[in-house]
């Protein structure tokens, strides 16, 4: 570190002395910490104010308004969350939100740990397959559902055509033509995404936990799942519970793959909340109603953030 | 029998998963390719056998790139992605160093929300987002998503500077203000060139972000001509009910391509990225 320090000191030095020079009374404002930070956060805060903070609110004045895209607004009140309480397919996209939040995020943690442990031993070209295995989470999401869409499609696509030449079905199933098979497979490529960030989470935070904590539990004679359960568990669990939650409000909000797999279909069996937020607001040109649909994430949202605040202070 | 016992013990608890997780994550990349480089009277002769190719050709991605814009789209998304992330990096360092390294009042109620804003996902904006782009004229314009992109890699970006910029010691600050230096300077040249990973990682990840994008492009690019990648692969590639298997596929597979260029490139830092915040936080 000392090598650094005379390095900068030399730089500093070596520099036209720009704070002597200025030492008029701004100057010296100038260099207080908190004028220093303000001047430096001002641009920042503005940029966010702007563009997040006023379209947030601006959504939820929008969502107390009947408004048609080309129309003027009409003040409702509550009228559209009375609408949407009242609407089957609003509550059918609550559902499915849930049931493909819960079961991609149980599928992808678990399978995620599978492939932490894994790669967590020592092999050859284990840089070159991890980089390999990351490859579906960095690949554009659209891009790579769009193979999928062609992997899963009922006359052509690769899995009903293994099927076929494999023997094991004379035609295979309609993957997104039938309510159930769409939600799996979409629940299916969710999956096939996410993992690899699970894997690879897991994975750096296998590598934090001290090789003598193994050591001297197999002295202990502790059995390779008891090794499992007592030393690699506990430690990877702030990581997993991290992991985690960011992935519940990545899949609770997914948008992208829905829209291009089923666009919600067959029968708004596979529509999320997102999906139907955006086929209201800009497929049926009804503003309040859609921003209504994306407020009601809100406590969803709210409730994991809290959960994670209170888990990162508990540290 | 020792020997035995662990090359059992190392083929069910290595090679087998790791080859099983290698061939799920990779055949639909195998598929894109095989379908790309095939002809039409190949692609969907049901007695072929799906994953080789009898007669290669490179008809589809000929046709890909006389018949679409799907050069223009490469042209567009890089700018987007470049500019974007330029000015995330500008502006999320100017939110992250006196996050990182000052004290002034409001400093942790600042911190919170730069962590909570980074976590509200588009869904959740897109609507009014739509209605403020069309108020402000930037429908059909490459300036809508430079501008609302940096509204998903900033909060994003500061975050992970913060954590790189507070492992260098006050020190060395001190040190180059007692020199004479004044703050923009002991910044500029001390602490900002010891946090280069960082930036690298930062910039990487805000870089992939923005090329993979789908809903504020979807929202405000309708024209051809300004059109990303996904969307333009999406917009056009997919007419109707006709699937032009071949072309769309070589159309996701050059669209990937730069990403994936780029990220095994900087593959290190992109994990170090990935990783920083569910390790270290």
């Amino acid at each position: 570190m000392s090598e650094v320090v005379e390095a900068s000191r030399a730089t500093a030095l070596a520099a036209p002395a720009h704070g002597s020079i200025r030492s008029g009374r701004l100057g010296a404002l100038v260099q207080r910490e908190s004028v220093f930070s303000w001047l430096m956060l001002t641009p920042p805060v503005l940029f966010l104010l702007a563009f997040l903070g006023y379209p947030f609110f601006y959504g939820v004045y929008l969502s107390f308004f009947r408004r048609e895209v080309a129309g003027s607004a009409s003040f409702v009140g509550l009228g559209n969350f009375v609408i949407l309480g009242n609407d089957p397919i609003f509550w059918q996209a609550v559902r499915n939100t849930v049931l493909f939040t819960a079961v991609a995020t149980v599928l992808k943690a678990s399978g995620g740990l599978g492939m932490a442990l894994v790669m967590n031993q020592s092999f050859r070209m284990k840089a070159l397959t991890r980089a390999s295995l990351l490859l579906p989470f960095i690949v554009p999401t659209v891009l790579s559902t769009v193979a999928w869409q062609w992997i899963l499609d009922p006359g052509m696509g690769l899995f009903n055509r293994l099927l076929v030449v494999s023997g094991l079905a004379k035609t295979g199933p309609s993957w997104l033509g039938t309510p159930t098979m769409a939600m799996i497979s979409i629940i299916m490529v969710n999956t096939w995404r996410g993992l690899p960030f699970f894997g690879i989470s897991i994975l750096a935070g296998l590598q934090t936990i001290p090789v003598e904590l193994h050591e001297s539990a197999t002295i202990d004679g502790a059995s390779t799942w008891g090794r499992f359960r007592y030393v690699t568990l506990p430690a990877l669990l702030p990581v997993i519970f991290i992991v985690t939650t960011f992935s519940i409000i990545l899949t609770f909000f997914d948008f992208q793959l829905v829209y291009v797999l089923t666009g919600g279909g067959p029968a708004n069996s596979t529509h999320l909340m997102a999906t139907y937020a955006y086929s209201l607001s800009m497929g049926a040109g009804q503003m309040g109603l859609g921003s209504a649909v994306a407020l009601s994430m809100v406590p969803v949202l709210g409730l994991l953030l809290v959960l994670l605040t209170l888990y990162v202070r508990k540290d | 029998m020792v020997g035995e016992l662990t090359w059992r013990r190392r083929l069910v608890g290595l090679w087998v998963p790791l080859v099983a997780f290698y061939v799920v994550a990779l055949f639909p990349f195998t598929w894109m390719a095989a379908t790309s480089l095939k002809t039409n009277a190949e692609l969907y002769d049901p007695k072929a056998m799906p994953l080789t190719i009898r007669h290669p050709s490179l008809v589809h991605y000929i046709d890909l790139l006389r018949e679409t814009n799907f050069l223009i789209w490469i042209a567009n998304t890089m700018l987007v992605a470049v500019v974007a992330t330029g000015i995330s990096l500008l502006l999320g360092t100017m939110l992250a160093y006196p996050l990182a390294r000052m004290r002034f009042r409001g400093a942790p109620l600042l911190a919170i929300t730069v962590a909570v804003t980074y976590l509200v996902p588009q869904s959740l904006l897109f609507v009014p987002m739509a209605d403020l782009i069309g108020r402000l004229k930037l429908g059909n314009t490459l300036s809508a998503v430079m501008l609302t992109y940096p509204t998903l890699l900033v909060p994003f970006i500061a975050w992970l500077l913060m954590g790189y910029f507070k492992t260098v010691p006050k020190e060395l600050e001190e040190q180059a203000l007692i020199d004479g230096a004044s703050r923009w300077r002991a910044m500029t040249r001390v602490i900002l060139p010891l946090c280069m990973p960082g930036f690298i990682s930062a910039g990487i990840f805000a870089f992939t972000l923005a090329q993979n994008e789908f809903l504020y492009a979807l929202l405000f690019l309708s024209r051809s001509s300004v059109r990303t990648v996904p969307i333009g692969v999406v917009g056009e590639l997919i007419r109707g009910d006709a699937f032009y298997w071949g072309q769309l596929m070589a159309g996701a597979l050059l669209g990937s391509v730069p990403v994936a260029l780029i990220y095994s490139f900087f593959v290190k830092y992109y994990v170090a990225g990935l990783t920083a915040g569910a390790v270290k936080g």
